[in-house]
């Protein structure tokens, strides 16, 4: 890169002219900040003043900018030059919009904006020009690994849009579950009848398209890679072996049923006692016709039991809905009325939960007469010819029993997601040490797994809840853990066929997001299109796998000597590696343990008489930072001795951030980031409840020095917590002032 | 088999749906209950009922022929068209009440003495003789619904409402002689047997 050339741009408009001397932050620009270009303009984002930028870059050749103007989440249009290095010192949001009003608070007002100006030119000048990922690779094709109605339509999605697909199934046929089921419930109005499933149709037109090579029999032998690049195996039946290179996977192995012998209260396993699919069989078998049983007899009576094994708080069964298993009720208590009004149909709820149009089928299948009661199981006995279920009816709240020739089970939904990482490990661990037993168990688990990933951190994704492999249901659907590998479908969370196909077009279009990206070696979701990548600067590194165990992404694979390979690809540019790291080699090209360490020391640190505190603000830039924008929006007045830095995420903090910040005098150190724990909100997954266990540990190393454990606060906040955040920095500046300056000012 | 299977046998079957399905003045609609409550919360008597609208119509889709057909609760319903006005599923509800009632009358299977099924047999008993009620007559005949000596306490009870109403010309004691008629009789007769054979016809 050619030399470093830096200029600032002070802007006065929104009021910061009046409230601010803007000529005093244009000569700290200049004499502290050693800008070697300074302006200032009442209009910063306006066409005029953006195109005199613009002329800077081009004719002045300035190569790093700092805007001192409004929060870097503002403007970002106006402000938008991907060809310089920037800065952006937050005076608006960040000061004149929280610090209270009146002319007594003018020079507090000041001191914030002089030290934001101060800190913008420090970063500004460990920043370089993010180049992109130099590891990218730009294969396209995308990988579907299941058949099923989710395979199908990602990779008839992902062809339809251009890409090439290769579709994996371990059956000798395509259409999963689909292909196995009389009907479906119906997905067009007036969602009244059962409706033909179109998985035949919708493989055959996989099977056809130009752009689809479909293996049948095939399972993954081994996966290898990054996004762009990644080699995958195939095992064939036959004992045949294929290589592919595909630069996406979407992973929509589905579901497998609960397992009936698992509920012998309910009759699983005796005779005349199915579950949904079992009754499917019977179905297809009865063509249209009056539904027999495996024995022969003509099915006159009928009883479906709902949730079974579903929905438990026991601990002994799935303590989840599966969600379609109303729907599919309703649906095959109509395969009886529809060949015979008169066969007795039951179906037996707790609550009945028809989602979507599903209210119009339930209407639907009254109407022809099947009689739904509210009840709950308790036992179904096999009685002479057929069962009786024992209930309790919850209405009329009384202890009765039906007699039926059949009783269904609408079982729940397994996913097909591999091997549990939280199994896996530890296992890995023991093995490692040596235990002869572990390397049998590895051996074993290994054969149970899916995509066969070759990574540091595990053979398949790690699993949410449940088992599902999912990174956060609400939040980001589609998005795992496992960057360019998407679950679509049952595997990600209990569904139906309709949400499945939804499901996998959603996971298609992010698989073609991120073979795009990782051609251009940008970073995928959250920080999508991000140029700057993780590097390590080996020869410091003391080979102590914080960063490979600690990433949440699994990018980080170990090399023969046990040091830290990086796939950038694979890389979600979070920093919780930079976090992690003791010896702090790792850094990107525009954030780094520098650029947040010289802004820390930038700030100018009043002494310990003046009566100015200093207390540093770590906030996560994905919540904590846009709350504190809107803090600044709604005008909540906050302390001016609080001096904010965003981070990417928590997990990026660097503890050699607060010892520095203590050491330079500050008062106290303020950690702000997203909602950690079971459910957590962290856009990085760990990175929250990481930074929390450390600073766990440094409450430690304060106590030692004889300093007060509250000098370190740490807290969760939402986006949406912007009277929060400033009442929480108010009670914090309330709280330094109760246990005094740091007793550390006079030696920093 | 122990006793609660047999029992059991015909629980919770079509048979006694499609009975008050085909018998009861909009039987049919039984079916569409989704048992949401609104109604039993809306009836202003719900709670001086034994069985809600609600239960009554779980109980005939469970089978309960004997319970339903013997109980006092429709009987109790008042008209007031709460449950119909917000029923989110549009049933027909208090027409049902008075089908379930009418048909269990005609089965001679409603409580013997439920004093709504009194009144409204004596008052149609009256009203069909001449095509009027003779208000005397009505009087008299539930004075001495429950035997002669309880009727004569009972007018003894209301002389005084008696003879305002006789002086006040509300009631006219030459009525008991046979008192007003309507003008074709006849034509009055052959329109409720028409009636009668339309209803036959529609629910068998
Ligand atoms: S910890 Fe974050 S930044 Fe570091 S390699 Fe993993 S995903 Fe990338
Ligand atoms: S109409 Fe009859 S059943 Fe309905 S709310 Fe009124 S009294 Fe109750
Ligand atoms: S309001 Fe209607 S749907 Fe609800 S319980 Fe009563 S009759 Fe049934």
């Amino acid at each position: 890169m050619s030399e470093m050339k830096t200029a600032a741009y002070i802007c006065s408009g929104c009021e910061l002219g009046d409230k601010l001397d803007v000529a005093q932050l244009s000569k700290i620009a200049q004499k502290e900040g050693k800008m070697a270009l300074v302006r200032e303009h009442e209009f910063l984002c306006s066409e005029a003043a953006v195109q005199i930028i613009r002329d800077d870059i081009a004719n002045e050749a300035v190569t790093h900018i700092c805007i001192a103007a409004c929060s870097r989440r503002a403007k970002t249009e106006a402000f938008h030059f991907p060809e310089v290095a920037m800065s952006r010192a937050n005076l608006r949001e960040g000061v004149i919009w929280i610090v209270a009003e009146g002319s007594e608070h003018d020079e507090v007002r000041q001191d914030m904006a002089d030290d934001y100006v101060r800190m913008a030119c420090a970063e500004l000048k460990k920043m370089k020009l993010p180049q992109g990922n130099p590891n990218h690779a730009g294969n396209k094709r995308i990988l579907v690994v299941g058949g099923g109605m989710s395979g199908l339509t990602a990779a008839l999605e992902a062809a339809e849009a251009g890409y090439e697909v290769v579709l994996i199934e371990k059956e000798n046929q395509l259409g999963g579950w689909a292909s196995k089921l009389w009907k479906r419930v119906p997905f067009k109005q007036p969602y009244a009848e059962p409706q033909d499933t179109g998985a035949a149709a919708l493989a055959a037109k996989v099977t056809a398209h130009p752009r689809i090579t479909v293996h049948l029999n095939s399972t993954l032998a081994e996966t290898s890679g990054a996004p762009g690049r990644f080699g995958v195996q195939i095992a064939q039946e036959s004992g045949a072996s294929v290589t592919e290179e595909v630069g996406a996977i979407v992973q929509a192995t589905g579901f497998s049923a609960y397992d009936l012998n698992k509920l012998p209260e309910l009759g699983g396993g005796k005779p005349n006692v199915t579950d949904q699919a079992g009754l499917e069989a019977l179905a297809r078998a009865a063509n249209g016709a009056t539904i027999k049983r495996a024995d022969g007899k003509e099915i006159s009576s009928v009883v479906f039991i709902q949730c079974a094994g579903q929905r438990d708080d026991s601990g002994t069964h799935l303590p989840y809905c599966s969600g379609h298993c109303c729907a599919t009720s309703v649906k095959q208590a109509m395969y009886f009325k529809d060949a015979n009004p008169d066969v007795d149909t039951v179906v037996m709820y707790t609550d009945l939960r028809m989602p979507g149009m599903g209210e119009d089928f339930y209407r639907s299948a009254q109407d022809k007469g099947v009689i739904f009661t509210k009840g709950k199981a308790a036992a179904v006995e096999t009685s002479g010819d057929g069962c009786t279920v024992k209930f309790r009816d919850l209405i009329l709240d009384e202890d009765t029993a039906v007699n039926a020739d059949l009783v269904v089970l609408a079982t729940g939904q397994v996913p097909n997601a591999g091997v549990d990482l939280e199994a896996w490990n530890p296992i890995v661990t023991a093995a490692e040490g040596g235990s002869e037993e572990a390397k049998v168990q590895r051996v074993e688990l290994h054969k149970t797994s899916v995509l066969k990933l070759n990574y540091r951190q595990g053979p398949d994704m790690p699993q949410l809840k449940q088992g599902f492999s999912d990174s956060h249901f609400i939040c980001f659907p589609y998005e795992t853990r496992r960057t360019g590998i998407y679950a679509a479908g049952p595997v990600r969370r209990p569904m139906d066929m309709l949400q499945a196909t939804e499901d996998a077009t959603g996971a298609a279009l992010k698989a073609i997001q991120a073979v795009e990206n990782a051609s251009l070696g940008r970073a995928a979701h959250p920080r999508s299109g991000d140029l700057s990548f993780p590097s390590a600067r080996l020869e410091g590194c003391t080979q102590c796998k914080r960063c490979t165990v600690e990433c949440p992404f699994g990018a980080i694979d170990e090399d023969e000597k046990r040091y830290p390979v990086f796939n950038e690809s694979r890389c979600r540019r979070c920093g919780t590696c930079m976090g992690a790291c003791p010896v702090r080699v790792i850094s990107f090209e525009n954030y780094s343990v520098d650029t947040v360490g010289m802004q820390i020391k930038a700030v100018d640190m009043p002494d310990e008489f003046s009566e100015k505190p200093r207390i540093l603000l770590l906030a996560c830039e994905n919540d904590a930072y846009p709350a504190l924008d809107m803090a600044g929006l709604q005008h909540h007045v906050y302390s001016a001795f609080v001096r904010a830095i965003p981070v990417r995420c928590l997990g990026s903090v660097n503890t050699i951030w607060i010892t520095d910040a203590l050491n330079s005098g500050y008062d106290g150190v303020m950690l702000m980031g997203c909602k950690h724990g079971d459910n957590y909100q962290c856009h990085f997954v760990k990175g929250s409840e990481l930074a929390n266990y450390r600073m766990s540990k440094i409450d430690d190393t304060f106590k030692q020095l004889g300093l007060e454990p509250e000098r370190v606060i740490t807290h969760e906040v939402a986006i949406t917590d912007h009277a929060r955040v400033a009442q929480l920095i108010n009670d914090y500046a309330a709280k330094i002032n109760e246990i005094g300056m740091s007793p550390m000012k006079a030696f920093a | 088999m122990n006793d609660l299977n047999r029992q059991a046998i015909a629980n919770y079957k079509n048979d006694f749906l499609r009975e008050v399905e085909e018998r009861v003045e909009d039987g049919d609609w039984v079916r569409m209950c989704m048992q949401c409550g609104v109604c039993a919360g809306s009836c202003p008597l719900g709670n001086a009922w034994e069985h809600t609208p609600q239960k009554l119509f779980m109980m005939i889709r469970a089978g309960k022929r004997e319970e339903v057909l013997s109980s006092d609760s429709m009987w109790m319903c008042t008209s007031c068209y709460n449950c119909i006005v917000r029923c989110p599923r549009k049933l027909p509800i208090t027409h049902i009440m008075h089908g379930l009632a009418h048909y269990a009358h005609k089965l001679n299977m409603a409580p013997k003495g439920q004093p709504t099924r009194d009144i409204a047999k004596l008052f149609w008993d009256n009203l069909v003789k001449t095509g009027r009620v003779n208000e005397l007559k009505f009087s008299l005949a539930m004075y001495f619904k429950d035997g002669f000596m309880q009727g004569i306490r009972n007018a003894l009870a209301m002389q005084a409402v008696g003879m305002g109403l006789v002086k006040a010309k509300r009631l006219n004691p030459m009525e008991i002689l046979g008192g007003h008629k309507c003008k074709d009789q006849g034509g009055i007769h052959r329109m409720i047997a028409k009636a009668r054979a339309i209803e036959a016809h529609k629910k068998g």
